[in-house]
């Protein structure tokens, strides 16, 4: 298909051929082992009751990590762009959300019920489509004009388009952090010491709801079977009827509903936000979803669940001040020994 | 009038131009094939005809409608469907979703599951390997799975791209041999080969293309014994 891909795949052949192949593939496991054992140390310090508080975070962090790093994979998915906005569609929608939590007589530590999560449910469908919206938006104004454009065009004005995002953001909330309304109820139970919140609960099944309704969504519907084929052959995905401009809408659209959602839970979760959310956060999620296996969703969906717990267990168990350089390490050596992902293809394109 | 007339296309790829006043038809229950060499044009004319390039002049009618300026994805939905060059299979679906993406234009999804037994009956390898992913079958497979899926829009004209290309000289004949009995059920068919003495001898009618141009025109026959035809694409 593309030339990347077809980069990727010469080099992956490459890699796999002989002794070199297991060499580096050993190398992998090497560094995965020596990770292991030196967590499994600090985590035995540490006992069992702060492992499963820290897991409880991570798996939380993970999944709203993963609903990012699910538009960036289904648009590259289906055009090989990746769409640098994406985070900052992510960071506008806990945003927006925040502004909209008022709207719906939501508020700071008000008694949660029924009525309440009602409420909170459309704070996450409007903002999910407004979200949507955006996103479509962007596909048409900066995007598909330069469709059959040199690959570098689409990812300039990608760049561009997250500058102005974030610039627009910044006009609207300032600088600095912004709280985020603490509406989740803080209670918990206790769990071998540890303590789960309600809060990591609704954030770990949201995403999960969310990211099998995507699977179903893309394996059953009619839309997901468009989305599939044109990712695969786009003149062919034509002779057969689909709708090549809608299709590729459609992607955007349903990327940044899961955006809008898990913008949403970041303040929700974290009750914090900032202009340049998207930028740190949309980095982390798009190396997720590198991680996992760009153009799968199901790669994406494991890279960002895996990104978020290692960030999560570094901040636990180590420096928190270098768990950034940890992440990046982990898409460098993807990059270097898995240069398609944990579920990159597995078959030739034609 | 025939079901699909192409009048007097220009072609161009950018400045350079691909078709120049091509005129071509075909009539209901025909086999017409379109030979010629490498870049004569015979790819660009059924790639113009789906939609996938728009001519800079001239006139395509199917059935009485104007196509000229009509979008790719609507064509199949007026009844043409091809299988293109190159098979443009979807590797990472099945075979069976690979027929089922050509049913997804169909608005009528009574006659899918008929059409699929018959797809099946045509080429018993695909019922065979009917959960293999695309992407692993062999060349001859694709080629058929590519008429399979194809045929699965139920076209009122199938245009067939180089079906026998790179194939071993037994599956050169079953392909040949199916095109004859889709074409006895009723659907016509515009088919573009290099093979020229295997297209000529099935097809009603042909043409030969040179450098975007009709250069010759005739039934199967007259062309198999047309001294220029058996010079340069028969090798005689």
């Amino acid at each position: 298909m593309g030339t990347i891909g077809e980069a990727v795949r010469r080099r992956r052949s490459a890699l796999r051929s002989g002794l070199t192949g297991r060499f580096l593939d050993l190398g992998l496991i090497v560094v995965v082992a020596a990770f292991l054992i030196l967590l499994a140390t600090r985590v035995l310090e540490h006992g069992p009751s702060f492992f499963l508080q820290i897991l409880t975070f991570a798996i939380a962090n993970g999944g709203i990590y993963a609903l990012i790093a699910l538009g960036y994979t289904m648009v590259y998915g289906i055009i090989e762009l990746i769409n640098f906005a994406h985070g900052d569609v992510f960071a506008f929608g806990a945003f927006l959300s925040a502004s909209l939590i008022p709207v719906f007589g939501l508020g700071e530590d008000k008694p949660f019920g029924v009525l309440p999560a009602l409420a909170l449910l459309g704070v996450f469908v409007v903002t999910m489509l407004v979200c949507g919206v955006l996103n479509v938006s962007i596909e048409r104004i900066a995007y598909r004009p330069l469709r059959h454009a040199p690959r570098l065009a689409p990812l300039i004005t990608a760049i561009g388009m997250s500058f102005f995002l974030e610039g627009a953001l910044f006009l609207w909330k300032g600088p600095s952090n912004v709280h985020y309304p603490n509406v989740l109820p803080s209670a918990g139970f206790n769990l071998f010491g540890a303590e789960i919140g309600t809060k990591e609960i609704i954030v770990i099944v949201t995403a999960l709801v969310l990211v099998v309704a995507l699977a179903l969504f893309v394996e059953r519907s009619r839309l997901g079977k468009a989305m599939r084929a044109t990712a695969q052959d786009r003149d062919a995905s034509l002779l057969m009827g689909i709708d090549i401009d809608q299709t590729i809408a459609a992607t955007f659209f349903i990327g940044a509903l899961l955006a809008g959602a898990g913008g949403t839970m970041y303040g929700l979760y974290y009750n914090t936000s900032v202009f340049d959310l998207g930028f740190s956060a949309g980095l982390v999620a798009f190396t997720a979803a590198v991680f996992g296996g760009i153009g799968n969703i199901y790669g994406a969906a494991i890279g960002g669940l895996l990104i978020g717990m290692i960030q999560s267990f570094w901040d636990g168990y180590f420096e928190s001040a270098w768990t950034q350089v940890v992440i990046f390490a982990v898409l460098i050596l993807v990059l270097v020994f898995r240069p398609t992902g944990i579920l990159g293809m597995r078959v030739p394109e034609k | 009038m025939a079901l699909l007339e192409v009048s007097k296309i220009d072609v161009f790829y950018g400045r350079v131009q691909a078709i120049r006043g091509l005129s071509i038809s075909v009539g209901a229950g025909e086999i017409v094939a379109l030979i010629g060499s490498n870049g004569a044009g015979k790819t660009t004319t059924l790639r113009t005809i789906s939609g996938l390039m728009h001519p800079a002049g001239g006139k395509i009618s199917f059935d009485g409608r104007d196509l000229t300026q009509t979008k790719a994805h609507e064509i199949v939905r007026i009844g043409i469907c091809q299988s293109p060059e190159g098979r443009r299979l979807f590797p990472r679906m099945i075979v069976l979703d690979n027929l089922l993406m050509g049913t997804y234009a169909r608005k009528e999804r009574s006659g899918i599951q008929s059409d699929l037994a018959r797809v099946y009956e045509l080429f018993p390898r695909l019922k065979e390997r009917t959960k293999q992913l695309a992407g692993t079958l062999s060349g001859g497979e694709q080629q058929m799975l590519a008429i399979g899926r194809a045929l699965m829009a139920h076209p009122k004209l199938l245009m067939l791209d180089e079906p026998s290309l790179g194939l071993a000289p037994i599956l050169v004949e079953t392909i040949f041999r199916v095109c004859t009995e889709i074409n006895a059920q009723g659907t016509p068919i515009l088919l573009v080969e290099q093979n020229a003495s295997k297209a000529l001898e099935i097809a009603h009618r042909a043409y030969v293309l040179e450098t975007g141009s009709i250069v010759q025109t005739g039934t199967g026959k007259e062309l198999l014994s047309s001294p220029d035809v058996q010079r340069a694409y028969l090798g005689m």
